[in-house]
């Protein structure tokens, strides 16, 4: 109770030095960070009060109804995955150095982990970094980093030392996007658009200090940032759920009986949907999700997909059209406006939300391994020398 | 300390002693025995833990606890395939007592409740069942002061050991619920022979049986409904436990029965049905703690709480106990497994208080689909 009525006076402080309306973006996002708000749960002075994250929400709450900026909106890699990542394994030089500029709009970020050889099984990366004085030489080819193009810095993991086994030769950087030798290709996707990008890494300079852990450490700082991403895929949005877009199309157009019960079961499920969400952030006590978030991520992913199918199918004949196939690059503003984006659109970029952040396989062997503890399945790879484990 | 902490003391307290007395023997032994649970069982559960009385008025003799701890003991049941008229006198009749406006009934039979000395059931369907007011189609007919009951009521659970039966039939005025005292002159119940045998339910034959009015004449379909989603909850708590048992059960199996020399577990076939069966767990539970909250918060949107409840947690259940026997293979079909114990408990589970398909009906209807 007392933490909570800290972050309501700390809330009600910001909005009366810095009223919304009259403050600039970035003086009040500023100001926001310095009053622990920016990430309740942060120790104090990296833009957190040290309290439980559940309070976020009050504040979240409390700043949208004054019409407050929001810090994470444009900014979702970073505020969610990559500052927690910072705070978990950063020395505090690198926390005061990467927290503020990341909350208050001045470095976006972006995820450099996937490679063309390296998806599901993403220790079996091949991007190398190798040690040069007080720098890393990086070189090789990253894949599906959303955001890239308008970014400034980068998530990245890459392999430091191949004769160890494969989780063990990993190192995690952040890597400046601007440095010479990074080359951002946009990758167009079965929707149109190209909201992904390959990342091109060729004889790239990255001082030591922008090493996040140990070398070698690289896979554990990176689970701490794939847990983070898998809450995130399933965190409450603002915007309208597919499941409230069917229901209001449903209310609209003719349909059958098979459509009813379809309806029904999909509405049940957005509900439960949002229940599992309600209680797992109450269950969360400390700073960083456990594997159970996978439950949240696989849930959602195959939700949306069942109800962007019944909308199509509730759309009728309408759903064999399309809005536009111009190849546009993601920016800011689309990057706004994706939750209005057309229902026909949404229906294929629906596919994409069963592989990206994990796939709906690899999820369901999380949770079989990790929270059920079952014996891991017998593997080849696993206690090699990566160089030695066989590829192509 | 919290009431989730309070919540957990209750849930390990109630736990540890079905641990004890209601083991797979216990629940075997009762399957075949005529009364179907373990009086002696039911005495400590009234006496020592107070469980018949804790979600009870204290005016009536209860000690006035919410409805998700009474959730909490239906889930640790459930888990321990209790059985036990525990269902049928809390969830079902102690429910349609407070729901039916009568005070004086309330005070007649609710502290018996609460002390373990009566057990009471609902007796709604009839000869086709069902679970809403279309199931209904006997007449009461006025006799003096008092009412005669005729007619057939089938699927009552623990109606062959209650003392109380509430049973609803038409007046002139509509729907109404009545009150019959076994042993009484003209009321006979047979046990049928149930799918689930930790289960029994019955037939109830009256004929011209004295029966008391509760509540007002014509009145009654308002009060039983909210209390048959009422107990909707509760079952849909016990679903939970017996289903997260199933889980268990099987995951422990799957970590030491050893095919093409590994655990089964270690198989991706094996590990992502259990895993499917875990996210199905969690969403079940997720559902039915909300609709235990809404009882206990009086939601106005409680009915659609309870019925989303009992559609997920059915299906839910009767899915994991299906996957535990297929995962078990051949030793999960025979008798001297429990899983077909937990099968049968979930099938019929499904069934009793209303069908899955029925309680997405209601769904639908709620939010004009």
């Amino acid at each position: 109770m007392a933490d909570t009525d800290l972050v309501i006076g700390r809330v009600e402080e910001l909005l009366r030095d810095h009223p919304p309306a009259t403050t600039a973006r970035r003086d009040f996002l500023g100001a926001q960070f310095e009053a622990g708000l920016a990430w309740v749960h942060f120790p104090e002075g990296l833009g957190g009060l040290g309290v439980a994250p559940q309070l976020q929400r009050e504040v979240v709450l409390r700043l949208a109804e004054a019409g407050a900026p929001d810090g994470a909106g444009t900014n979702r890699l970073g505020y969610a995955m990559g500052a927690p990542t910072v705070v978990a394994w950063g020395d505090r030089a690198q926390q005061e150095r990467y927290l503020r500029p990341l909350f208050v709009g001045d470095e976006r970020w972006c995820q450099l982990f996937s490679e063309p050889g390296a998806g599901s099984d993403l220790a079996g990366l091949t991007t190398r970094a190798v040690r040069d004085g007080d720098d890393w030489i990086v070189n090789g080819q990253k894949v599906w980093s959303s955001m890239a193009t308008i970014s400034d810095i980068g998530m990245l993991i890459v392999r430091t030392d191949p004769d160890l086994p494969k989780h063990q030769g990993l190192t995690y950087f952040l890597l400046d996007m601007r440095a010479p030798g990074v080359e951002v290709r946009p990758l167009r996707q079965m929707t149109g658009e190209a909201e992904f990008n390959e990342v091109y890494l060729t004889d790239v300079r990255v001082p030591d200090p922008a090493r996040i852990g140990a070398p070698g450490a690289g896979w554990k700082v990176a689970m701490t940032t794939l847990m983070e991403e898998r809450v995130l895929f399933n965190r409450e949005r603002d915007e309208k759920g597919p499941t409230d877009i069917a229901l209001e199309l449903y209310r609209r157009r003719e349909r059958d009986a098979g459509q009813r019960t379809r309806m029904i079961e999909l509405w049940i499920r957005g509900r439960v949907q949002r229940l599992n969400t309600v209680r797992a952030a109450a269950n969360r006590t400390d700073g960083i999700p456990g594997p159970e978030g996978s439950i949240g991520k696989l849930v959602y992913a195959e939700l949306n997909q069942d109800a962007l199918e019944l909308c199509l199918d509730l759309l009728g004949d309408e759903s064999l059209l399309y809005d536009s196939y111009e190849p546009v690059a993601y920016t800011e503003e689309s990057l706004r406006r994706s939750g209005e984006a057309d229902l026909r659109r949404r229906f294929l970029r629906s596919r994409a939300q069963t592989i990206e952040g994990g796939t709906s396989e690899i999820m369901r062997t999380i949770l079989a391994d990790r929270v059920l503890g079952l014996p891991p399945e017998p593997r080849g790879d696993k206690h090699l020398p990566f160089s030695q484990i066989p590829r192509g | 300390m919290s009431s989730s902490d309070a919540r957990e003391d209750l849930r390990r307290e109630v736990r540890r002693f079905l641990e004890r007395r209601s083991t797979e023997a216990d629940v075997r032994r009762l399957m075949a025995d005529p009364e179907g649970y373990d009086r002696e069982v039911w005495t400590v559960m009234a006496g020592q833990l107070g469980l018949q009385g804790m979600a009870l008025p204290e005016a009536h003799g209860g000690a006035g606890f919410g409805y998700e701890e009474l959730c909490v003991v239906f889930e640790e049941m459930g888990r321990a395939l209790l059985p036990s008229p525990f269902l049928a006198t809390i969830a079902l009749a102690a429910n349609v007592l407070l729901e039916s406006g009568d005070p004086a009934a309330c005070e007649r039979y609710l502290p018996a409740i609460a002390s373990g000395e009566l057990v009471a059931t609902l007796a709604l369907g009839e000869e086709e069942g069902g679970w809403d007011d279309t199931a209904v189609r006997m007449r009461a007919e006025p006799d003096g002061t008092g009412w005669t009951l005729t007619g057939v009521k089938r699927f009552v659970p623990a109606a062959h050991v209650a003392n109380l039966l509430l049973v609803v039939a038409h007046t002139a005025d509509g729907l109404s619920l009545f009150a019959v005292e076994p042993p009484a002159e003209g009321c006979t119940v047979e046990v049928e022979l149930t799918l689930d045998l930790t289960r029994p339910l019955s037939l109830v034959t009256l004929d011209r049986a004295p029966a008391v009015l509760v509540g007002r004449s014509g009145q009654a379909w308002d009060g039983v409904r909210r209390a048959l989603r009422f107990a909707a909850v509760a079952l849909a708590a016990e679903q939970v436990g017996g289903a997260q048992r199933v889980l268990e059960m099987t995951v422990d199996y799957a970590k030491v029965r050893h095919q093409f020399g590994r655990p089964i577990g270690s198989f991706q076939a094996v590990k992502h049905k259990l895993a499917d069966m875990l996210v199905a767990i969690e969403s079940a539970r997720s559902a039915a703690q909300d609709a235990a909250r809404a009882v206990a918060q009086g939601d106005p949107e409680v009915e659609l709480a309870a019925s989303v409840a009992k559609a997920v947690c059915s299906d839910t259940f009767t899915r994991a106990a299906a996957t535990a026997i297929q995962l078990h293979g051949g030793i999960g079909f025979t008798w001297e497994h429990p899983a077909q114990l937990y099968f049968k408990r979930a099938r019929s589970s499904e069934f009793l208080l209303g069908t899955p398909g029925h309680h997405r009906d209601l769904v639908g209807r709620s939010i004009g689909v």
